[in-house]
């Protein structure tokens, strides 16, 4: 029986110290929760949003924390690790708000996710600044304690179809003849982008000659690109996050598909520009919420190009825009503390409903839904392996390459 | 009907399928081979594929030709295998089907984030730049590293078969998968030859995942695919009939491919596992009736 | 009904009341794992009906679970709304259930989620238990993955955007969601009652003939059947009662999840399909209380592996589930049976069923 008791005791003890941790907070620090993606699929876009928020926390400690009541507060972040699953994140939610005693909270990466963790902050009023969920059905809900700093997904990519229409029309050829190739992956993110972009083509009327579905687990596209090498669309959209991007332009460049103009989104995230070998992610056409040569300006990282040199000091890589919107997030969070001049859950809310600020990233002013109103997209096009932003035209770098030349003509 | 439009895209299909089923086909045999041998259905078998080619991809990253990777990524999971199979398998080997199943789940899942924490979750691939073909007019194309992985499956492929034939360890596994028992009286170690047979599959898969790595892109999460097709394709050929294997997996990718064209992408995935299902009915219902018969 | 329990039974049953009862007022930040924890038994007790007692290893039953989901949330929400409005529009408009439409529907969808999978198993059923051993294993496991693809197509549920379940219904003026104390409180005893329906089911079924039966083609089906029993009839209607509790199971998480979405969360075949098995498996086949004693303590760990080793949880599960295949193929039951007879010594078949397993192995 001696052996017996033993496994009672130990597995006693072991409950004691799984429902014995407490978060101990120090009285001035300011603690904010996210359950967020460090292992799974979306585990290097977790990464960048939590460098994102890391970089954020360390400079606004460093530059004397968050004034409120006459009294200096530190930032802190506890981070649960969501694995990528929308199931997981929401019941990590739940344990940070209910468990750990988080008040407020930043977002995971990801639509998906965003929209499993957002009735969850809604239900426990915890106000919630996220800058990786783009879905618009985020912001039609009717949340009150949700904020976006990012523009909804339906616009990554509508200009892209404007931009199309525009550069034909210039070169005679009318809009409505326009064919339209499209592969979008089936998940929440993905989709909204396709409804942006569908009412686009039809404003335009154009017409979409092949409409494919992505798997989640893409990794080959070979069957939807035969197809368009058969039917010589116009335009190819294509939108699978990184593994999109990646899989479409290394298929792209094998299967030698001429198409005069792709457009995509994530290829920053999955630097098409650089991975695949020299040239072969060239002249096609990103939607991004912010680029590092924009002229946006904070007190804190200073202009965009300062932050993009921060980043990559700190972490030794180009700061994609996933990073830079995670960053904004908490200047956010800061000045909406400072306003409220509380800590008050209810008045943090009330104040980060009334921000209208500037930071390095954009303008941040949210509507009624909690969405971002006062920051365009960008779009860029890959020029000799460099990411130019090519519109709005108030930031271009340089003059859209159109149509794409053939890859028999390249080199 | 896009097929209907565009005539040529079906022997586009065809050539697709061909190339992507003869890796399906090189892994599915080493799948056979562990299945005959030991009585083990492996679940691993895809991350194995999946590492291997990440070993390449290594290669690739560090500025090397990914051709280079190739041998490496056989060497090492030949050793990876052998690990594996010491340190785990062979507690499972004799026990009942079902408990490898699980035991190799177990094991696909640390290899699968162990990937994820080493190599990042970012979708990669090695490009082997060997350029592109184009027939009749640049309606077919066929990409170079589809043909070079084509090859050097059916090579790889035939190299076991003679490898089985004609070396003694190979028939010292022969002779394990036709009565363990009979072997070990006739004095073949078994226990040497289930640990040479499982790093063996191993090392078939880093080989095919150096393929996948060039051919295709990479993913910590793409692996059970990779296992399932190969599961398919031995039950459909039949255990221990090897040109089999092969055939079927030929079949196989061309009949995805197809799918993939017609059905749409999105389905492929789940087209596979319900077609393994039918499969499976279909089969057992032959041998209950066949059952029925000899009662 | 309790005279025939014993005092172990009794101590571990006070135990499980005493969890049940007692949460929602002693650990009331614990609900939701507490919640998730009586689903897991849920989910490894009705497993075990196959897995264990039929030997019959399903990575099937999720797919009970996922369609129960689905069908519990979208029968909540079209008793009140078209559902393809509710799914399409994305949320463009706001729809809020009132307490009436709200409490009007959650029996009506609870119901449903346990019939829909029950004739989806009759369905199937009769078809894939021709399958015998591992090929059943596997076959089930592609028929889970098929349908989270399958899922992820069909709009009108929302395909791969996903869908959210209602949310609980606020009164005008009243803070929000604090309706009766807030939703949580609520499914946290439905999931507790619905644990203890299985529970109270599954021992009074063993006791049957059926459980004989369903022991009977564990241990040769062939025999079994040359002895007159229609196995396949008993093997379906098994299968039945697993998949109408699992269906149930499954609308109860879709409620305590709030968003349900196809491959994750529904059909999740690679991580809740195979944890009620590796549950029942380190509780021990077989038994009535193994899978509940295996998903505690398996819950106790995945809980430890979250909190002490973010980012490599992942790898220690995986670590976890080879150690127990290796170490305790026969789970805890089986374990403490071998080391202590005395305390099994009265359950007789159980013996023979040790007995059985060892020829089995020796082989």
């Amino acid at each position: 029986m001696k052996k017996l008791n033993k496994v009672i005791v130990t597995f006693v003890s072991a409950i004691a110290l799984i429902f014995g941790i407490s978060a101990a907070n120090a009285a001035d620090t300011i603690v904010l929760g996210s359950a967020i993606s460090l292992t799974g699929k979306y585990a290097t876009n977790g990464e960048h949003t939590q460098r994102g928020y890391d970089l954020a926390v360390k400079l606004i400690n460093d530059k004397g924390g968050v004034k409120v009541g006459g009294k200096s507060y530190k930032l802190a972040v506890k981070y649960y690790d969501d694995e990528s699953n929308a199931s997981k994140a929401a019941a990590l939610a739940q344990r940070l708000i209910e468990q750990d005693g988080v008040k407020y909270m930043l977002g995971p990466y990801g639509s998906g996710i965003t929209i499993a963790v957002a009735p969850v902050t809604e239900k426990f009023g915890v106000p919630m600044v996220e800058a990786n969920g783009a879905a618009r059905s985020l912001f039609t809900k009717g949340y009150k304690y949700l904020f976006a700093v990012l523009n909804s997904a339906d616009q990554y990519l509508s200009s892209a179809v404007d931009l199309a229409a525009e550069v034909n029309q210039k070169a005679g050829k009318k809009p409505s003849s326009l064919k339209v190739a499209m592969a979008f992956e089936q998940d929440a993110f993905s989709l909204d982008v396709k409804i942006g972009v569908m009412e686009r083509i039809k404003h335009h009327k154009m017409k979409v000659v092949i409409d494919d579905a992505l798997p989640k687990e893409l990794n080959d596209m070979t069957a939807t690109l035969q197809k368009v090498k058969a039917l010589k669309p116009d335009l190819l959209i294509v939108s699978g996050h990184s593994k999109g991007a990646m899989t479409g332009v290394k298929q792209i460049t094998d299967l030698k598909v001429d198409v005069p103009l792709i457009a995509m989104t994530h290829c920053d995230a999955a630097s098409i520009n650089k991975k695949l070998g020299k040239g072969n992610g060239d002249y096609v056409l990103c939607g991004s919420q912010w680029h590092k040569s924009l002229t946006y300006k904070d007190s804190y990282f200073g202009s965009a190009s300062d932050y993009a040199k921060l980043f990559e000091k700190t972490y030794k890589y180009d700061p994609p825009y996933q990073a830079a919107e995670s960053s904004a997030a908490l200047l956010v969070f800061k000045d909406a503390f400072e306003r409220a001049n509380s800590l008050d859950q209810k008045k943090v809310r009330d104040a980060l409903a009334k921000t209208d600020m500037m930071t390095f990233y954009g303008g941040v002013k949210f509507n009624a839904g909690g969405q971002n109103t006062s920051k365009p997209m960008v779009m860029f096009q890959v020029q000799n392996g460099e990411n130019k932003v090519v519109a709005p035209v108030k930031w271009a770098q340089a003059k859209l390459i159109w149509p794409a030349p053939k890859w028999a003509d390249r080199k | 009907m896009i097929l209907l439009q565009a005539p040529f895209l079906n022997l586009q299909a065809l050539l697709d399928g061909l190339m992507i089923g003869a890796i399906f086909a090189f892994v599915a045999y080493g799948m056979a081979l562990v299945w005959g041998v030991m009585n083990i259905i492996n679940i691993v078998q895809g991350e194995f594929v999946i590492l291997g080619g990440y070993i390449t991809f290594t290669f690739y990253k560090l500025g090397l030709s990914p051709f280079i990777g190739i041998p490496f990524s056989f060497l090492l999971l030949f050793c990876l295998g052998f690990l594996i199979y010491r340190t785990i398998i062979f507690r499972v080997v004799d026990r009942d089907m079902f408990i490898s199943i699980l035991a190799t789940f177990g094991i696909s899942i640390v290899i699968q984030q162990l990937m994820n924490i080493g190599f990042g979750s970012q979708v990669e691939t090695a490009n082997a730049g060997l350029g592109t073909s184009f027939l009749f007019d640049g309606n077919i194309t066929l990409s170079h590293i589809k043909i070079f992985s084509f090859i050097v499956c059916l090579l790889g492929a035939a190299a076991v078969i003679y490898f089985m034939k004609t070396s003694k360890l190979g028939r010292a596994i022969r002779a394990t998968a036709q009565n363990a028992r009979a072997a070990r009286i006739l004095g073949v170690d078994t226990e040497k030859v289930y640990c040479y047979t499982y790093a063996i599959n191993a090392a078939i898969c880093g080989l095919a995942g150096s393929l996948v790595a060039m051919t295709y892109t990479l993913h910590p999460y793409v692996g059970l695919p990779y296992t399932v097709r190969s599961f398919m394709i031995v039950i459909v050929a039949g255990l221990g009939n090897f040109p089999a294997v092969l055939l079927s997996g030929l079949g196989l990718g061309t009949i995805e491919e197809f799918s993939a064209y017609t059905l749409g992408q999105e389905y492929r995935i789940g087209f596979v596992f319900l077609m393994l299902v039918f499969i499976l009915v279909y089969r057992s219902r032959k041998l209950a009736k066949k059952r029925e018969y000899l009662k | 009904m309790f005279t025939d329990f014993d005092k172990k039974e009794l101590t571990g049953l006070a135990f499980l009341l005493f969890l049940g009862i007692s949460t929602p007022f002693l650990f009331s930040g614990y609900r939701i794992q507490m919640a998730e924890l009586f689903l897991f038994m849920v989910y490894a007790s009705t497993w075990n009906v196959q897995g264990g007692k039929m030997g019959y290893n399903t990575f099937g039953n999720i797919v009970f679970f996922g369609v129960g989901m689905y069908v519990c949330a979208a029968t909540q929400i079209a008793v009140a709304f078209p559902l393809s409005e509710w799914t399409a529009a994305g949320g463009y408009k706001t729809f809020v259930h009132t307490p009436q439409q709200y409490f009007l529907g959650i029996p009506l969808a609870i119901l449903l989620a346990g019939i829909v999978p029950a004739i989806i198993a009759l369905i199937i059923g009769s078809a894939l238990l021709i399958l015998r051993g591992h090929y059943f294993a596997i076959g089930t496991l592609g028929l889970g993955i098929a349908s989270g693809e399958f899922a992820t197509s069909l709009e009108i549920i929302g395909g791969g955007q996903g869908m959210t379940v209602p949310f609980w219904p606020k009164i005008a003026g009243g803070a929000p969601h604090a309706f009766l104390g807030g939703g949580v409180n609520f499914f946290f005893t439905l999931s507790f009652l619905l644990f203890l329906i299985v529970f109270f089911f599954l021992r009074w079924l063993y006791k049957t003939r059926f459980g004989l039966i369903l022991t009977a083609i564990r241990d040769n089906e062939d025999k079994a059947e040359s002895m007159g029993i229609p196995t396949m009839h008993y093997k379906v209607t098994g299968w039945v009662f697993s998949a109408f509790f699992m269906g149930i199971a499954g609308g109860i998480f879709g409620n305590i999840n709030g968003y349900i979405e196809p491959t994750e969360v529904a059909f999740a075949g690679a991580t809740v399909g195979v944890f009620m098995v590796l549950m029942t498996i380190l509780g021990g086949k077989g038994t009535l209380w193994g899978p509940i004693i295996g998903a505690f303590i398996f819950q106790l760990f995945k809980e430890f592996f979250w909190t002490y080793f973010l980012g490599w949880q992942l790898v220690a599960l995986g670590a976890l589930i080879i150690a127990i295949i290796i170490f305790f193929p026969e789970g805890i039951m089986g374990m403490l049976r071998h080391k202590y007879p005395a305390l099994f010594g009265e359950v007789v078949d159980e013996e023979a069923r040790l007995a059985q397993v060892t020829i089995n192995t020796d082989d």
